[in-house]
């Protein structure tokens, strides 16, 4: 660990003396810190002034604070800038070979070229915010509450490090300056965003909600950090030599992967079952979790908003059903496509949602239909009914089916989901998403969509008379 | 000691090193051959422990290229293709900074850029900023960095380019006295006078492939043929073919010179310059034709690139 801090400080020192030499990074870290906060004080106190007179002070009030953020937030975004410039511009100007030839493993390089892209911008972001707080203190006696002050310090931070490390990952996506400049938009968009919300939730005086976006802000920057330094590596810093999508390689890739070693259609179903599902083992059992966990939710609100008893009467239900069952589809050849469809949509919408959130989304509506069963078995409950009639009649001929295909379909979105985070060794950050897109198709075709078909069927044929025959 | 066991590395689809089986003994020089592209950087960088193999391994002064890959970087000094110098730094920071990542106390980092800057004629530069240095002393610090822990195995690729000839001639010459220190060195070069004066043996690489590799006379000998020797008389060489001894046929003639093949001309050149004698005919002059190892070279890979041996 003492190692690792020195080569990381061997790093950063040098990186540092060396922004410091550059008048181009120098410059705009003098005129934010210094000039830029005497200026939103000139503002403060005129807008201070100004509102007084029409008996608005809490405009004032609120306006203080939240130029305070901005004139943190400023300086720090300099911090893009100069961790696109230490990470891609080193590689552009092929000063990192020498670097990668050192003893220095690849974790102090991180580490360094980390902490010389953050101390200088958050250095001059709290100096700006030391210089903006006693022009206050000096002009109007305005002085923030050590909560206040505590939030925005955390979050000016927050914000720096998830900067640094989303600049990271994009710069090992990249050979060039200028190429690592046109993909910074995916953070100084979600960035600006953050920045209206922050200024919406410091306008309204919910102050608490401040420590919301930090936490939120530490998890982004763990992940990302978890990222950059799986990207981070000799391998893929020295691999690539052009920026060009090779769709043809891709497809290549996916398609190695999608038929694994099987040389035959039943050698492939077999390798699904074996090594695909073994692959999925953890997150299998992560999501199946979530599927109770979804189911149990659903109990717990039924008690927070009940349903009228005679809607949910089993007796009652069985009175006329089978005519509200053809009339739904169910009995019918019409019905079976359509919940096919249905699951099979909703699979698929997962996978879109889950595939850009870490797998969160997709997980979350797949938890919806457990969510909904749960609460509507909480209310049978409440209503003096049977639950394991209520299940045995209307769920469980079919979710013998539906709940194993719906468990291994979000595992394998979560496996996509975190496909960035968990890249396999030696494969791009491409490669790594593409093979997890061809496992998840590949147990989706081998194992999901039969259980899903067996599932439909169930439903539509065998269900419908199972509950004929527990509730009719 | 460098050793490679049929080090293997792909990018995709592309095969950039194959099968490569080196071993370099210390105090030897290896001279790496070959067209751009041939996996010649590649190949340095895999042994360098900079790029992992796809397959295969490498072992450096016992170290696994693998498991052991800090200790291997500990102990090489890698010149790199391109210099990638800090040019706002000075020379002095330059090292220095380099000698801390070594672990070097500051006493022997001075003491060795000292040394280093004076041999390399950059001591009167250090006051400059990088950016400043001109194209040759730049690879000259370049090669003072990969120097300055001085490591027991020197990978060197390009040592000399774009250097002026004095410069070049310096740089050389270090080489060898490398060499003489027991250290294990490999050149990549594409300058074949270069790799014919530094090496000791030569390995020519062509898609990833050592398609050839000796010492520059055996390289000559098993790939040209025999030694070629000149013999020009004063007159016309009219009627001495027929005189040429048993067993010796010219293999080229012009009105007053002749050319043949012999791996034993202690004993051929004698009987030739007898015949000749006996036959009438004065002769001027009888030499080894120069054989490059560019004609190698061009043998082995191609004029256009293609290989001549391919599989050799």
């Amino acid at each position: 660990m003492r190692n690792t801090f020195y080569g990381a400080r061997l790093i950063a020192s040098r990186e540092i003396r060396d922004q410091l030499r550059d008048w181009r990074i120098l410059a705009p870290i003098i005129l934010l810190t210094l000039f830029f906060p005497l200026l939103m004080n000139f503002t403060a106190g005129q807008a201070v002034d100004f509102v007084a007179r029409y008996g608005a002070d809490i405009i004032g009030d609120r306006l203080i604070p939240f130029l305070l953020m901005v004139v943190g937030f400023f300086p720090i975004s300099i911090s893009l800038v100069i961790a696109l410039e230490s990470f891609a511009g080193e590689r552009e100007r092929l000063s990192l070979e020498p670097l990668l030839a050192t003893p220095l493993t690849d974790s102090q390089l991180y580490l360094g070229k980390i902490i010389a892209s953050i101390i200088p911008p958050l250095g001059a972001a709290f100096l700006g915010i030391s210089v903006y707080l006693l022009g206050l203190v000096i002009s109007i006696g305005w002085k923030p509450d050590a909560s206040l002050l505590m939030q925005i310090l955390t979050l000016t931070a927050a914000q720096a490090f998830v900067m640094v490390n989303g600049a990271v990952v994009i710069s090992t996506q990249t050979t060039s300056v200028r190429a690592a400049n046109l993909l910074a938009s995916f953070i100084i968009v979600p960035m600006a965003e953050l920045i209206i919300a922050e200024s919406l939730i410091m306008f309204w005086g919910i102050y608490s909600a401040l420590w919301w976006i930090v936490v939120a802000l530490v998890m982004i920057s763990i992940v990302l950090s978890r990222m950059g330094l799986r990207l981070f590596n000799r391998e893929e810093l020295l691999g690539k030599e052009i920026d060009v999508i090779d769709v043809r390689r891709l497809m290549r890739h996916f398609r190695r992967a999608f038929v694994g070693s099987a040389t035959s259609i039943p050698q492939w179903f077999k390798d699904v079952f074996s090594t695909s599902l073994r692959q999925l083992k953890w997150s299998i059992l992560i999501t199946a979790g979530i599927l109770v966990l979804g189911f149990v939710i659903g109990l717990s609100y039924a008690e927070r908003y009940v349903l009228p008893p005679d809607l949910i009467k089993l007796d009652a239900v069985g009175q006329g059903l089978e005519t509200r069952m053809r009339e739904f589809g169910l009995l019918t050849e019409r019905g079976l496509v359509w919940i096919l469809w249905n699951n099979v949509r909703a699979l698929i919408i997962s996978t879109l949602l889950g595939s850009f959130t870490l797998g969160v989304l997709g997980q979350i509506l797949l938890m919806a239909p457990y969510g909904i069963t749960g609460y509507l078995t909480g209310n049978v409950i409440l209503a003096g009914g049977e639950p394991l009639r209520f299940l045995a009649a209307l769920i469980l001929p079919h979710a013998v089916f539906e709940f194993p295909a719906a468990i291994i379909a979000g595992a394998a979105i979560l496996q996509l989901g975190l496909a960035a985070l968990s890249i396999p060794k030696g494969m791009s950050l491409s490669e790594g998403f593409v093979t997890a897109l061809a496992h998840l198709f590949r147990v989706a075709l081998g194992i999901v969509l039969p259980l899903l078909v067996a599932a439909a069927v169930v439903e539509v044929y065998v269900t419908p008379r199972i509950a004929l025959w527990l509730l009719g | 000691m460098i050793e490679t066991f049929n080090l293997t590395k792909r990018f995709g689809d592309l095969t950039a090193v194959d099968d490569l089986c080196l071993r370099v003994e210390p105090g030897e020089v290896l001279a790496l051959l070959g067209p751009n592209g041939a996996g010649k950087t590649t190949a340095i960088r895999m042994i360098a422990s900079i790029l992992q193999p796809t397959s295969g391994r490498a072992v450096i002064l016992g170290f696994d290229s693998i498991d052991q890959a800090v200790e291997i970087r500990r102990s090489i000094g890698l010149l790199t293709e391109h210099h990638g110098l800090y040019t706002r730094m000075r020379v002095a920071e330059y090292l220095d900074f380099f000698g801390r990542i070594y672990a070097l106390s500051p006493e022997v980092i001075n003491e060795r850029v000292e040394d280093l800057l004076k041999r390399y004629g950059l001591a009167e530069a250090r006051e400059l900023r990088l950016g400043h240095y001109s194209k040759g002393m730049r690879q000259k610090l370049a090669l003072v960095r990969a120097m300055l822990h001085d490591p027991p195995v020197l990978l060197l690729d390009e040592p000399t380019s774009a250097m002026d000839p004095a410069s070049a001639h310096l740089v050389r010459e270090s080489i060898r006295s490398l060499r003489s220190t027991r250290r294990t060195i490999i050149v990549c070069t594409h300058n074949l006078h270069e790799a014919e004066l530094l090496a000791d043996r030569i390995a020519i690489i062509r898609k990833g492939k050592i398609i050839a590799e000796g010492s520059p006379a055996h390289l000559k000998r098993s790939l040209l043929g025999s030694p070629v020797w000149e013999l020009r008389v004063a007159n016309s060489l009219d009627g001495a073919v027929s005189v040429f001894p048993a067993g010796l046929q010219p293999v080229a003639s012009g009105e007053n010179w002749l050319r043949y093949q012999t791996d034993d001309p202690e004993t051929d050149n004698p009987r030739i310059l007898r015949a000749m004698m006996e036959a009438g005919l004065s002769v001027v002059t009888l030499a080894e034709i120069e054989r490059s190892l560019e004609d190698v070279y061009l043998q082995v890979v191609g004029r256009d690139g293609v290989s001549m041996v391919e599989g050799t």
